[in-house]
C-alpha cells in the first residue's frame, strides 16, 4: 500500500488496527481463563500486561507513516543545508531557472489572451465567425477582408437556418460630450440580438433586445460597457435611464453589460454598446453604411444544436449565390460585378474570437515561444553542468554516505529532492518575472492611438504550462547526476577522490555533450536574433521615398460648422492659411489618404492597352514639397488645376513604367473603371515621382496615381486630412495650432499625431521580434558561455595533477594554455558547426517575418559563428589563462 | 521465583520476529508467544513494542499481511515473510553472528587481560 492510499483510508486503517489488538487481547484474557483464572482477574492482568492501548496504537501509527515522512523531511533538511553551504551556485542555478520558466510563461500568457482563450460568454464553442471564403481581394470599400456589408448582414440574417442566431457588429471610435468634455470611445455597434445570442446578460438595467434595431430608430438607446460604468458613472444604478451625449445626440443608457465581458475582439475593448440602426441618426441621415459595396461588419453565429461548423459553412455556401445576385452594387464596371457575384460564405471556428492581433502578432508570438523553449533547454542544460560538476565535487562525500549505508535510491532520492527544491524557487521567481515580462510587452504592443487591452490573468493551462516546463527541467538536470552517481563504486571513489592524474574521458562525456549542444542552439538563437535586427534595421533605415521626421499629422473635421457644399472650399483654404502661419510651420498639404497609415484606396486603370489598378491619392498643390518627394519629371499641382479644369494626375515611376513601358509618360492619358462616385474619367499626366511606400513600409511598390484635391471625384469632404512638416518639436506643435483654431472656429473637432510614431507603431511586431530575440540570443550565447567556462575550469581541475607533472616536466605556460583551449576550440567548433546545420535548417520558419533579408543570409550566419566562438573562446580562455599559472609543486600536491 | 526476564537489545526484536515469521503465516498473539517459548521464557515481548514492531516491518516491505479465520474461529491478522524479508532476515542474521562473534572478542580479551 502507498502512502497516499494509506493517507486516504486513515478510517478503514483504525478499524483493523482495533481489531488486530483486541484480538490479541481476546485470546490473552481466555488463555488465562483456561489457565483458571476469573474473567475478571485475567482482564485485569492482561490489561497490565499490555499496557496504555492508545500509547501502543499511537506507536503502530507511528511506524506505519515515519518511514517516508521523516525521511523526506531529512532529505528536504539536507538540500537546504547544502544550499546554504554554496550560495552563489544556488543562486546561479536559481536564477537560471526562474530566467527560463520566466521568459516562457510570460510569452505563453500572452498566446494564451490572443490566441487560445475562449471568448467570455457561455459555450464559446457552438460561435461560428461567417465571412467571405477566401477572403475579399478589394472589391469596394472595406477594413479588413472577412467583413461584410450591411446588405448581405441582412440577407443571412433572413435566410440562414443553420444557426439559432446571428450576430454582426462593429466597433467605431465615437465622439461623446460636448465641447470642452467631448472625449472619444469606442462603440461597439451590434444588432439587436447581439447579446441574446451571444448568450450574455445584464448586470444592471437591460441590453438591447431585436426591437432596439430596426430600420430608422429615432430614439436609439446605448449600453454600457461594466468599466466605462464604474470610471464615468461611479457604478451609480442611478446611471441607468440617464442620458449620453453621442455625436451629440442623447442616447438613453438602457443597462450595463457584466464585468467579465470585454467584446468579442481580443485585444480591443469596447466603451460603450449602440444598436447599428442608431448609425442613420449620428451620421445625420447618411445611409453610407447600407451601401452594397461597403464592407464593415463581423458577423457570427451560434450553431443549432446538432450543426457543426462544416454543416453550417456548406450551408452558407450554398445560399450565397442569391444573397450576392439580390445585392449586387451598381456603378461598377461589369468585370468587378463579376468578381462580387463569385463571392462564397462560409463558417470558421469563432470560440476564440476574431482579432487583429491574431492576424498581426501569431506567428511572432509562436517563434518567440520557440525561442523562449531554446533559452529554457539551453538554461537546462546549463544546471544540469553545474549539478554534474558539483556532483564531482561532492563525489567523496558521497562515497562515504553509500558506505555508511545510505541506499543508493535514497541518494537519486536526496538528487531529485534538490532539484526540486530548486524548480520551486525558480518556478515561483519566474512566474513573478513572467507577470512583469508579459505587461511590459503588452504596453510595447499598444499605440497611443490604439490602445491594448489584454486580460493577463494567470489561468489553469498557464499554471500547467509553467508546472510542465519546470518538471521536465527538474527531470533533465535532477536525474542526469543522479544516475550517475548511483553508479559510482563507493571504495574506488574514497581512494582516487581528487587524485585521479587525468580525467576519465566516459564520466565526463555527458558534460561535452551538453556543451555542444548548448553552443549549437545559441547559434541558431543567435542567427535568429541578428536576422530580426537586421530585418528591422532594414525596415527603419528603408528609403520610403517620404520625409517621416517633423511631420505632424493633422485630422480636422468642419462637420459641426454645418458649411453648405460652396462654403466648404474657401473655410478650408482660410483654415490651411491659419495653420500655415502658426509659427514654426513650414508647410502643409491636404490628402485623401495618409500614407502607410493602414488605408488603400483603388481604381481600375486602362491606358492603352494595358489594363490594372492602381492607387490612387487626392492630394493639395504642396504635398510633394512638404513630404520631400522628388518630382523628377514634369510639375506639381497648381492653382490652376481646379474643378473644372482639364484632370490631371501625377504618377510614380512604377506606374509609369507599368502602363507605358519605356516611352515618356509626360503628356500621356489614361482612363479610369468607373466606381459609385468615382465615374469613369481621363486624366492627363503631368509629372513623374519617385516611388514611393503606401499602404505600409513592408509592401511592395504599387503603380500609384496623385490627383488634385480639387479634382477628388466624390467632392469636397467637411473634414480634411493634412501633413503639417515643422523644424520645432511636434509635441508643442498640435497644442499650438489647436489654440490658433479654436479662437477663431471652435467648433472644429481636431486631432494631431506625430507621422514618424504612427509609422514606427506600424512597426511594432517587427521591432518587438527585434528586441526580443535579441535579447534572448544573448541571453543564450551568455549561458552557453558560462557553461563552457564551467566545463573548461572542471576540466582543469580535473586535470590539475596531470598539468603539474607537464609544467614539472617543462611544459612552458603557452603549452599548457594550448592544451586546456585545443578541448574548448573542439568543442565550439562541433558546436558551431551542428548550430550552422540546424540554423539552416529553421531559417524557414522565420523567412515570412522578415524583411529584405534571406533567411539563409550568409552574412548574418558568419557574424552569428564569428560572435559566439569568440565569446565562448574568451570564456575558455580565463580557465585555461589560470591553469597555465599553476604552481606545480602545489598541484602535485593537491588533494 | 522465575528467571529475570531480559530486555531486548534495540533492533533484535525485529530479528526476533523474522525468524519467527519464516514457520508460516502467523498472528501477533502467537508471535509473542512463539518467541517466548522459544527462548524458554527468557525474553519477553511486550505488546507495546511488539505491535509497532509489525507495523514496521510491513510497512517495509519484509512482512505480508492478510485477515483470515484464527483458530479460535475469530478473525485474525497474520504475517508472513516476503522475500524482501527473507534477505533481510539473512543479512540480519550474518551481521548479528558477526557483531556477537566481536563483542565476544572483545569480551574474552578484556576478561583475558584482567585475570
Amino acid at each position: 500500500m502507498t502512502w497516499w492510499q494509506r493517507l486516504f483510508k486513515k478510517k478503514e486503517q483504525e478499524k483493523r488496527l482495533d481489531a488486530e489488538l483486541r484480538f490479541h487481547v481476546e485470546y490473552q484474557v481466555s488463555e488465562k481463563i483456561r489457565g483458571g483464572m476469573s474473567e475478571e482477574e485475567a482482564r485485569r492482568t492482561t490489561r497490565l500486561e499490555f499496557g496504555g492501548m492508545q500509547s501502543v496504537k499511537e506507536d503502530c501509527r507511528s511506524a506505519r507513516s515515519a518511514a517516508w515522512l521523516e525521511s523526506t523531511l531529512q532529505d528536504i533538511r539536507y538540500a537546504l543545508r547544502s544550499f546554504r553551504k554554496s550560495p552563489a551556485f544556488t543562486i546561479a542555478v536559481i536564477g537560471t531557472l526562474a530566467l527560463g520558466i520566466g521568459a516562457n510563461t510570460a510569452i505563453f500568457q500572452l498566446l494564451d489572451a490572443v490566441r487560445l482563450r475562449s471568448l467570455p460568454v457561455p459555450n464559446p464553442r457552438e460561435l461560428a465567425n461567417i465571412r467571405i471564403r477566401g477572403g475579399n481581394p478589394g472589391f469596394g470599400i472595406s477594413h479588413d477582408q472577412y467583413q461584410l456589408t450591411y446588405p448581405i448582414w441582412e440577407q443571412t440574417r433572413d435566410h440562414q437556418t443553420a444557426f439559432s442566431g446571428v450576430l454582426a457588429w462593429d466597433l467605431q471610435g465615437v465622439r461623446v460630450g460636448q465641447r470642452a468634455q467631448a472625449r472619444r470611445m469606442q462603440a461597439l455597434f451590434v444588432n439587436g440580438d447581439f447579446f441574446r445570442t451571444l448568450e450574455v446578460f445584464p448586470s444592471q438595467g437591460r441590453l438591447f433586445a431585436a426591437q432596439d434595431d430596426q430600420a430608422g430608430c429615432a430614439t436609439p438607446g446605448v449600453v454600457l460597457s461594466h468599466g466605462i460604468w464604474q470610471s464615468e458613472f461611479g457604478g451609480q444604478a442611478s446611471a441607468i435611464g440617464s442620458r449620453l451625449m453621442v455625436f451629440d445626440h442623447p442616447l438613453e443608457i438602457l443597462g450595463v453589460t457584466p464585468a467579465r465581458f470585454s467584446g468579442l475582439e481580443v485585444g480591443r475593448d469596447f466603451d460603450i454598446a449602440i444598436p447599428i440602426c442608431a448609425l442613420e441618426v449620428l451620421r445625420s441621415g447618411d445611409q453610407g453604411f447600407k451601401r452594397r459595396d461597403y464592407s464593415w461588419l463581423t458577423v457570427m453565429g451560434r450553431l443549432k444544436s446538432g450543426w457543426t461548423v462544416a454543416q453550417a459553412s456548406d450551408h452558407l455556401q450554398a445560399i450565397s449565390p442569391a444573397m450576392f445576385e439580390a445585392t449586387v452594387p451598381t456603378g461598377y464596371s461589369a468585370k468587378s460585378l463579376e468578381r462580387f457575384k463569385k463571392f462564397r460564405l462560409e463558417a470558421v471556428s469563432g470560440a476564440t474570437g476574431v482579432s487583429w492581433l491574431r492576424t498581426k502578432y501569431d506567428r511572432s508570438l509562436w517563434l518567440l515561444l520557440g525561442i523562449t523553449g531554446l533559452v529554457l533547454l539551453i538554461a537546462c542544460a546549463n544546471l544540469a553542468n553545474l549539478m554534474l560538476a558539483r556532483a564531482s565535487a561532492r563525489q567523496r562525500e558521497f562515497a562515504v554516505r553509500l558506505a555508511l549505508g545510505a541506499s543508493r535510491a535514497r541518494l537519486i532520492r536526496h538528487g531529485l529532492c534538490e532539484s526540486l527544491l530548486f524548480t520551486v524557487a525558480g518556478a515561483g521567481l519566474g512566474l513573478a518575472l513572467a507577470g512583469t515580462l508579459s505587461t511590459t510587452i503588452v504596453s510595447f504592443l499598444g499605440s497611443e492611438a490604439s490602445p491594448l487591452h489584454l486580460d493577463l490573468g494567470i489561468d489553469w493551462r498557464m499554471l500547467a504550462f509553467t508546472a510542465g516546463v519546470s518538471l521536465i527541467a527538474c527531470l533533465v538536470f535532477g536525474l542526469v547526476p543522479a544516475f550517475q552517481l548511483s553508479q559510482m563504486d563507493p571504495g574506488s571513489t574514497i581512494k582516487s577522490a581528487g587524485r585521479g592524474l587525468t580525467a576519465s574521458r566516459e564520466r565526463f562525456s555527458i558534460q561535452r555533450l551538453l556543451v555542444v549542444m548548448q553552443i549549437s542552439v545559441s547559434l541558431v538563437l543567435l542567427v535568429g536574433a541578428l536576422l530580426f535586427v537586421r530585418s528591422f534595421r532594414n525596415l527603419t533605415t528603408l528609403d520610403t521615398g517620404f520625409r517621416q521626421k517633423g511631420i505632424l499629422l493633422g485630422y480636422l473635421d468642419f462637420t459641426q460648422l454645418k458649411l453648405s457644399p460652396a462654403a466648404l472650399k474657401p473655410f478650408e483654404q482660410e483654415v490651411l492659411n491659419e495653420i500655415r502661419n502658426t509659427p514654426h510651420v513650414d508647410s502643409v498639404a491636404t490628402t485623401s489618404n495618409i500614407i502607410v497609415g493602414g488605408g488603400m484606396w483603388s481604381l481600375g486603370v486602362r491606358a492603352g492597352a494595358v489594363a490594372d489598378a492602381a492607387r490612387f491619392t487626392w492630394v493639395s498643390p504642396d504635398h510633394f514639397k512638404t513630404l520631400e518627394t522628388p518630382i523628377l519629371n514634369g510639375r506639381d499641382f497648381n492653382a490652376n488645376d481646379t474643378e473644372g479644369a482639364p484632370k490631371v494626375a501625377i504618377v510614380n515611376q512604377t506606374f509609369a513604367h507599368r502602363f507605358f513601358g519605356d516611352s515618356d509618360p509626360l503628356g500621356k492619358t489614361f482612363r479610369t473603371a468607373p466606381e459609385p462616385h468615382y465615374p469613369e474619367a481621363e486624366y492627363q499626366v503631368i509629372g513623374v515621382i519617385k516611388d514611393t511606400k503606401y499602404f505600409s513600409i513592408r509592401s511592395v511598390i504599387d503603380p500609384m496615381v496623385y490627383g488634385a484635391a480639387d479634382q477628388y471625384p466624390p467632392g469636397r469632404n467637411p473634414w480634411a486630412m493634412m501633413y503639417i512638416r515643422s523644424s520645432a518639436p511636434l509635441g508643442s506643435l498640435g497644442p499650438a495650432i489647436k489654440q490658433r483654431l479654436n479662437a477663431s472656429h471652435p467648433a472644429i473637432a481636431m486631432e494631431f499625431h506625430d507621422f514618424r510614431r504612427q509609422i514606427e507603431d506600424g512597426l511594432i511586431a517587427e521591432r518587438l521580434m527585434a528586441a526580443l530575440s535579441g535579447f534572448f540570443g544573448a541571453l543564450a550565447a551568455l549561458l552557453a558561455t558560462i557553461g563552457l567556462y564551467g566545463v573548461i575550469a572542471y576540466l582543469v581541475v580535473r586535470r590539475r595533477n596531470e598539468i603539474g607533472i607537464r609544467m614539472a616536466l617543462g611544459a612552458s605556460r603557452r603549452q599548457v594554455i594550448r592544451l586546456v583551449m585545443s578541448e574548448a576550440v573542439l568543442l565550439i567548433a562541433a558546436g558551431v558547426g551542428i548550430g550552422v546545420i540546424g540554423s539552416l535548417a529553421l531559417a524557414r520558419t522565420a523567412s515570412a517575418l522578415l524583411f529584405d533579408l534571406k533567411a539563409h543570409d550568409p552574412l548574418t550566419l558568419a557574424a552569428a559563428a564569428v560572435l559566439l566562438a569568440t565569446v565562448a573562446a574568451l570564456g575558455s580562455y580565463l580557465p585555461a589563462h589560470r591553469a597555465s599559472r599553476l604552481d606545480p609543486m602545489a598541484a602535485l600536491h593537491y588533494e | 521465583m522465575p528467571p529475570p526476564k531480559n530486555e531486548l537489545p534495540q533492533g533484535t526484536l525485529d530479528l526476533l520476529i523474522l525468524q519467527v515469521a519464516t514457520l508460516g503465516p502467523i498472528h501477533g498473539y502467537a508471535i509473542a508467544q512463539r518467541i517466548q517459548q522459544i527462548s524458554r521464557d527468557a525474553v519477553q515481548v511486550l505488546q507495546g513494542s511488539l505491535y509497532p514492531a509489525l507495523h514496521r516491518l510491513e510497512n517495509k516491505g519484509f512482512l505480508a499481511s492478510e485477515w483470515k479465520d484464527s483458530e479460535t474461529g475469530r478473525e485474525a491478522k497474520f504475517y508472513r515473510l516476503t522475500a524482501k524479508g527473507r534477505r533481510q532476515l539473512k543479512s540480519e542474521t550474518e551481521n548479528w553472528h558477526r557483531l556477537s562473534e566481536a563483542v565476544g572478542l572483545i569480551l574474552g580479551l578484556v576478561k583475558g587481560e584482567s585475570s
